[in-house]
């Protein structure tokens, strides 16, 4: 592409990035979560496949596969933390552990430290949705390059 | 019926998108009307929550008083969404393989599979 | 002929959909549940979340969020596997 596509998208991929690190890490106190800052961060990736070609993202697909199965691993294994009440309990709610602050009842400025297992499972489906977006439009920008039929 | 106007745009919606996938015979077309029929649903589902006056069901900074829409539509479209993204994804992708194999796009000149 | 049937098909697709949708309950006024008041009441003192969707969707209802990550493993695996480079 042309010299102004890859300044611009030199200049957007972080932004993008850390807009979508932003909606998914706030993803219990305001609109967001897992698939949507997932989605965000995986346009900025489509981005750069765009402007700079598949070619140089070529080598890279094994990442994309380690940090997808990472995040679906991730997330299977934070619903064994309740198991003594039961499956995909919430046990860091309320306690005084990791993001276990207590939330008082009714219109509030949110506080980061709440919602228990609820962040790290954002992390966990936002880590999976953008390696798997990403994953599947660089396939898609790879087939039909050197072999012919 | 100026009463339910929004679920009869909705349903508008998943008709033209039906009639897509009925009188049209390029494949990337069918793809295209598949999207239709889940966006209609996706928004039909939005708007069965809605509750007069109402705000969004957040905590964050929510005006006092008035009543919060029902939470339970919005959690099933997110699931909603990402399904019709996967159904998409492995459409198009039968789509190129198809066109790299017989060389046309016309859903009735690949007729492999007939009788 | 079959052009006829296609035409007849649709038309009756349509006038169900547009019938059911004016048949529904009035905009704005849904069937209220017990279901969604506890979600809305308790997703507080129970989750610790300000957001009542987010709450349903990771924590009341966690099993639908596995399902829908194994969907989209699924399909990005289906997309490599049909996309991938054949050996002459």
């Amino acid at each position: 592409m042309t010299v102004v596509v890859r300044t611009i998208t030199r200049l957007l991929l972080p932004i993008s990035l850390v807009f979508g690190g932003y909606v998914v890490m706030h993803g219990h106190l305001t609109p967001g979560g897992g698939f949507q800052g997932g989605a965000v961060a995986a346009s900025g990736l489509a981005l750069v496949i765009v402007a700079f070609g598949a070619e140089r993202l070529a080598g890279k697909k094994g990442l994309f596969s380690a940090l997808e199965s990472f995040g679906g691993v991730a997330f299977a294994a934070l619903g064994f933390l309740g198991l003594g009440v039961t499956f995909f309990a919430n046990v860091l709610a309320g306690s005084g552990k990791l993001f276990g602050h207590p939330v008082p009842y009714g219109p509030n400025p949110g506080d980061l430290n709440t919602a228990g297992t609820l962040p790290l499972m954002n992390w966990a489906v936002g880590f999976k949705v953008l390696a798997g977006l990403s994953a599947v439009v660089l396939l898609f920008a790879l087939f039909g390059g050197e072999s012919d039929r | 019926m100026i009463g339910n106007l929004p679920f009869v745009v909705c349903m508008i919606l998943i008709a033209l998108g039906l009639w897509t996938l009925l009188a049209k015979r390029n494949l990337i077309k069918l793809v295209i009307g598949m999207s239709l029929i889940e966006s209609g649903v996706n928004l039909f589902l939005v708007s069965l929550g809605y509750v007069h006056g109402g705000i969004p069901p957040i905590y964050t900074y929510a005006p006092s008083g008035a009543p919060m829409v029902l939470p339970t539509p919005q959690a099933l479209t997110l699931t909603s969404i990402v399904i019709g993204v996967a159904t998409s994804a492995l459409m198009l992708a039968f789509a190129v393989v198809i066109y790299r194999h017989k060389g046309t796009l016309d859903a009735r000149k690949i007729r492999d599979l007939r009788g | 002929m079959s052009q006829w049937l296609a035409i007849g098909a649709f038309c009756l697709a349509a006038g169900f959909l547009i019938f059911g949708a004016v048949a529904l309950r009035p905009f704005g006024e849904p069937t209220r549940t017990e279901m969604d008041d506890y979600f809305n009441r308790y997703s507080q003192p129970e989750v610790a979340a300000n957001n009542a969707v987010t709450a349903i969707v990771f924590d009341y209802r966690g099993y639908d969020t596995l399902g829908e990550a194994t969907v989209l493993f699924t399909a990005v695996t289906g997309v490599a596997l049909i996309l991938r480079k054949v050996r002459k």
